[in-house]
């Protein structure tokens, strides 16, 4: 330790902090700045972006000794040019819906403030060059760099009752997100909390043993070494309700490389000092199964006794009999393993209750009830004594669907009967949890010769890594939607999700339709051509509408605005074209290309119950509380359920309180997941609202349309009567509840899976640099049927990020395990990847959603990488059926 | 963790002595090493060894102008480099500097401390190559200068002794040339390059070639000029010179396939990258 002296955000500051420790850690952990965020610890992410004498560096590379003198300026500057260069940005990033989960904001807002400072009128290139070392994985930046550029943004004004949904206003979780007074998994946690250090398996596949567990606790000063042995409960979780079959802790078999195999409790130096090499542990490797095809193979070792073959199960769909056509097109395709990659690493703490049973857990989380759940079984406790309680959530995009850090904290806290905290490295993160399922997708397509799709066949083998995770609903998810938003009346699609030595692949933004779309809108491609027609025209004829019925079976009888879509992107796409044909005419090298792209997703979980409950009270004090279970990841459910629940009872938002996601004070809203919130969870908010209004109703005996004004405690009812809410018996309150319709699909995949479908259409303009295979998004346009945008703002937020999302998914993502564990090797798009997107909103209204509206946030993502595909091929006339796209996978097929 | 020792000697004879005392870590920017070090952590090595840091050592954060070149002092960071007002010589190294990592780390990391770290993908070596930059050493022994391509000595080796420190870069001057780079990357921002190339050309009145230093970088497992290129483009109009690179200039180069790349793609786009750099500007 050495004594530092400098100038924190504009005042002196001493602190004693050890000399190689990253400043990031000085100022989260010994001066409590925890508005610095560590994303990497590697400088990769920008998270920690802190100005050092007037220039942005990341704190996480920056030893602590050399503060020592600095003038240093975080998040938390409010003093000063940093300061008033800070809070104009504030301003700037929460009108313009800059921030969405939070995490890469303080980054972000520093980068940007370095930038200001030095040029107060700077153009779109710097700055993108400024902000270029800052990752964001929600925005996909262009709301980013708008607020950067626009120095005075127009706030929306507030709203009037009745007139909330549909409006644009700033996320009502912003102002936290900004200042860098958020609370995420790492930034709070008791004083007096031990640190867990997971050790992991450096296998894939391997047995073990361990040797005296004691001996080593006492040589390395821990308060204990955790293994299966100690999980009071059943050690195991799982998604699938009938399917536990990964370990909190290996019991002597591990299945992929970073399988947590033990735990190290003690104090935070102790734990970090501890050298695996140093654990007696003796490792005896086996065969690893690495991708799906080696675990099929006849003589591939089993890797649960449940699962012969390593097949964990296998989702169908057949409707008539597919058969060959005048144009025939069929290919096979490959995915990669994809990371979530978002900032925030999973962290929390638990905190065990005095009576030896209650657990506590602070996470990020994506699922709170479905965490209580998994750590009550493992505690060996009733559900009910466990209390999540969900941090902000630094980005999820369905890698914190599963339990993470959870399990092992309440393990750990109920062995030592002390809080416990986590955090876990970037590579931890990386390795251990789960990934989108890589494919491997065998398809074929036919058509009429006026282009009408009449055939369509799909087999595809997922790699769903060492444990099942969603694995079930992926397979489950794609047969229903592999064939693509078209009218096609034979089809024979086969899912199949294949256990391996992998790393875990789960949930991931699509569940596998992303990938099935890859496959399908090439073959679309491939027809178009051999039929001569334009690759707009051919999906505007086959694009499934009002009326139309699906692969399933089921009539789409409201709500299906594909074709409306198609036709507002068709005079972009015509100019596009005309583009491309203009500069490729004299220019061989740089070379552009159109592509376009369809999708449609299922809202909510596939053929099963997904119920959202709310509850909202108006208290004899005025106060009026909307308890919401919804987990906000930053697409802003807090703000929607707020803005749809307002108008269904009649109050403006201003009157609202909130608590949130807390699964001891709110009813559980189901996952923040399947593009679910808005549509399960918003009718739930707009029940309860409609259940609250009509007690008020019947209370005042007014009619349906009188207007409602809350001052204090004087709840005026239309124009004459007034309730006192003082002097009402018990505070009103009101639930709502909404489980979408759905039926089971039969054996050949049949029935009603989801009660409403989102559709989009998407199209991209590339260049691709033939002499080094390098390709450039230039522009994306997409139109997008959401049924009512609630906050139009936020939804395009989910569009941009979807889109940002897609176009790494085409051209650069691939988690290699043990060789791409950081976010230096693993490449995810910054701010110089994205290119300008336009948007076009459809809105053509679902029955069944709050006030019109259905799911966003998977569906963007679906077409941007077919659509950047048909881009290529459109640029070079090379047909890629494997991504990422990496140049020189490019350059290999243009030879 | 607590084990590393840490020094942050303010003066040359210190660290000197304590570089020759005991197995360091010689840190300035800390842009390569906190990596290494959270990588090696998070597989269960969290031993590290002991730190001498540079940072406060007086009078090497400048670039000076000698009676022969520049000389760039070890602790100039790629900000500083491309900031600084220099003859169009420089532009490929300032290209670079604009190009590593992201602002961030072009704030902190150093010139030096790329060239010592001598990884096949550092982005400043290729140019310093063609530069013909000489490294001044220092040890308790003396100084002395040693040429770029002498220094790298491997993937990751240097010949810098166990008791030296590396002071600074010595630039030598040459009229009227012109300095280039070309980095291939994935992506925009925060890449590291899939393979780049960086050359000087000096022309005479008429436009031709006198002088060309071709190298290569992440081609091989150290960067590496390339002679044979350099002399074919000797006498070349300027103009036509992009049309000279062909494939035998890189039989010396000895690429290989990892998670960014092929070899067989590298070698082709290595040759695209040097048409590209010898593309005569306006």
């Amino acid at each position: 330790m050495i004594d530092l002296a400098f100038t924190l955000n504009g005042a002196p500051c001493t602190v004693a902090a050890p000399p190689f420790a990253p400043l990031s850690d000085t100022l989260r952990e010994r001066l409590g700045l925890t508005g610095t965020k560590e994303g990497c610890n590697a400088g990769d992410c920008g998270a920690c972006t802190v100005l050092v004498d007037g220039a942005q560096a990341c704190a996480c590379l920056i030893p602590s000794a050399q503060a020592q003198g600095a003038e240093i300026q975080t998040v938390d500057a409010t003093q000063g040019a940093v300061g008033a260069v800070l809070a104009r940005l504030r301003a700037s990033f929460l009108a313009h819906g800059a921030a969405q989960c939070g995490i890469c904001s303080p980054g972000m807002l520093m980068a940007a403030a370095d930038l200001l400072l030095r040029d107060a009128a700077p153009d779109r290139a710097a700055v993108r060059d400024a902000l270029g070392g800052v990752l964001c994985r929600c925005t996909g930046y262009a709301k980013i760099l708008d607020a950067v550029l626009d120095a005075a943004p127009k706030a929306v004004p507030a709203p009037l009752a009745g007139e909330a949904v549909g409006a644009s206003i700033a996320r009502l979780d912003g102002v936290a997100k900004l200042d860098g007074t958020d609370r995420f998994g790492a930034d709070e946690a008791p004083a007096d909390a031990l640190w867990l250090r997971v050790v992991r398996s450096p296998h894939a596949s391997a047995r073990f043993s361990l040797g005296d567990l004691e001996a080593a606790r006492r040589e390395l000063g821990l308060e204990a070494i955790l293994t299966a042995a100690d999980v009071p409960g059943v050690n195991a979780f799982g998604i699938m309700p009938n399917l536990k079959d990964q370990p909190v802790l290996a019991d002597g078999l591990v299945r992929f490389r970073g399988e947590a195999v033990l735990g190290l409790v003690g104090t935070r130096e102790a734990v970090a000092a501890v050298r695996d090499a140093a654990l007696p542990i003796t490792w005896h490797p086996l065969l690893a199964l690495h991708g799906a095809e080696a675990a099929s193979a006849a003589e591939a070792p089993q890797l649960h006794a449940h699962a012969p073959n390593n097949l964990l199960i296998e989702g169908r769909l057949n409707r008539g009999t597919p058969a060959r056509d005048v144009a025939h097109a069929e290919g096979r395709f490959t995915t990669a393993f994809v990371e979530h990659a978002y900032i925030e690493p999973e962290a929390g703490y638990a905190q065990p209750a005095p009576d030896g049973l209650g657990m506590e857990v602070f996470a990020c989380t994506q699922a709170p009830y479905m965490d209580r759940e998994e750590t009550a079984r493992v505690l060996g406790v009733a559900e009910e004594l466990v209390r999540i309680r969900p941090s902000a959530c630094g980005g999820g995009f369905g890698g914190k669907l599963d339990v993470s850090v959870q399990p092992l904290l309440a393990v750990a806290a109920r062995k030592l009967n002390r809080p416990v905290r986590i955090i876990y490295s970037r590579a931890e993160s990386m390795a251990s949890t789960t990934k989108r399922h890589p494919a491997s997708i065998t398809a074929r397509m036919a058509a009429d010769a006026q282009g009408h799709f009449t055939s369509y066949e799909f087999d595809a083998d997922f790699n769903t890594g060492a444990y099942a995770s969603w694995g079930a609903t992926v397979a489950n998810r794609v047969p229903v939607h592999a064939g693509g938003p078209y009218r096609i009346a034979n089809l024979r699609n086969r899912a199949r999700a294949i256990y391996t030595n992998d790393t875990p692949a789960g949930a991931f933004r699509g569940f596998g339709v992303p990938q099935a779309a890859i496959a399908t809108e090439s073959l679309v491609d491939d027809l178009a051509e051999q039929l001569g027609l334009d690759r707009w025209e051919i999906r505007r004829r086959n694009a499934i509408g009002r009326g139309d019925t699906t692969h399933s079976g089921q009539v789409l009888h409201a709500s299906a605005g594909l074709p409306e879509c198609l036709d507002a992107l068709k005079p972009d796409w015509e100019a596009m074209l005309a583009q491309v044909a203009s500069h490729n005419a004299d220019e061989p090298r740089i070379r552009l290309g159109a592509g376009i792209a369809c999708m449609w997703y299922g809202c909510g979980n596939t053929s099963m119950s997904n119920p959202s409950r709310m509850k909202l009270t108006l208290a004899r004090d005025g106060t009026l509380t909307l308890f919401n279970g919804a987990v906000d990841i930053g697409q802003g459910s807090t703000t929607v359920m707020a803005q749809i629940c307002a108008d269904a009872l009649g109050l403006p938002l201003e009157n609202f309180r909130f608590v949130l996601g807390d699964t001891s004070r709110t009813y559980d809203a189901g996952k923040t997941s399947a593009s679910r919130q808005t549509f399960v969870s918003g009718r739930a908010a707009m029940e309860t609202g409609l259940a609250l209004r009509r007690r008020i109703l019947a209370l005042a005996n007014a009619g349906d349309d009188a207007a409602l004004r809350l001052e204090g405690t004087q709840l005026h009812v239309g124009s004459a009567r007034v309730i006192d809410l003082a002097t009402l018996p018990a505070d009103l309150e009101a639930e709502g509840r909404y489980d979408p319709p759905t039926t089971a699909l039969d054996e050949n995949g049949q029935g009603t899976p989801y009660a409403t479908y989102g559709f989009a259409a998407q199209i991209a303009l590339v260049s691709v640099d033939t002499g080094l295979g390098v390709t450039k998004v230039r522009r994306i346009v997409a139109a997008q049927d959401v049924g009512r945008a609630v906050n139009p703002t936020l939804v395009l937020g989910q569009i941009h990020g979807g889109i940002a999302q897609g176009l790494g998914l085409a051209l650069m993502e691939e988690f290699l395990p043990g060789r791409t564990e950081n976010l230096h090797d693993y490449l995810i798009p910054t701010v110089g990847d994205v290119p300008e997107i336009a948007v076009h909103l459809i809105e053509d209204p679902e029955p069944e959603g709050p006030y019109g509206a259905k799911g966003v946030g998977e569906p963007a993502l679906v077409p941007t990488a077919p659509a950047i595909l048909s881009a290529i091929r459109h640029a070079t006339g090379v047909t890629l059926r494997q991504v990422p796209v990496l140049p020189h996978r490019l350059w290999e097929q243009m030879r | 963790m607590g084990m590393t020792a840490y020094h942050r000697p303010t003066t040359l004879l210190d660290a000197l002595a304590i570089r020759a005392g005991a197995d360091v870590a010689v840190l300035a920017g800390g842009t390569d090493i906190f990596p290494a070090r959270i990588a090696r952590a998070a597989w269960g090595d969290p031993t590290h060894r002991d730190v001498l840091d540079i940072s406060a050592l007086p009078g090497l954060r400048d670039i000076e102008e000698t009676d022969d070149g520049w000389r760039i002092g070890c602790l100039v960071t790629w900000s500083a480099l491309a900031r600084r007002t220099l003859p169009p010589l420089f532009d490929g190294l300032k290209a670079a500097s604009r190009e590593v990592g992201g602002m961030q780390v072009q704030n902190r990391g150093t010139l030096v401390g790329n060239l010592v770290t001598a990884s096949p993908a550092g982005d400043g070596i290729p140019n310093l190559l063609a530069l013909d930059a000489a490294v001044e050493i220092a040890s308790p022994r003396g100084t002395r200068l040693l040429p770029v391509a002498e220094f790298l000595t491997g993937y990751r080796a240097t010949a810098l002794a166990a008791d030296e420190l590396v002071l600074a870069l010595h630039v030598p001057r040459l009229e009227g040339a012109q300095g280039a780079f070309r980095k291939l990357g994935a992506r925009h921002y925060l890449v590291i390059s899939i393979a780049m190339a960086a050359g000087v050309i000096a022309t005479d009145d008429t436009g031709r070639i006198t002088e060309a230093r071709i190298a290569l970088g992440a081609c091989s497992a150290v960067a590496q000029r390339l002679p044979g290129l350099e002399a074919a483009l000797l006498g070349v109009a300027r103009a036509q010179a992009t049309r000279v690179p062909q494939p035998h200039h890189l039989e010396a180069i000895t690429p290989i396939d990892d998670i960014r790349a092929t070899a067989a793609y590298r070698r082709d786009a290595a040759l695209v990258l040097l048409q590209d750099l010898l593309e005569a500007r306006a």
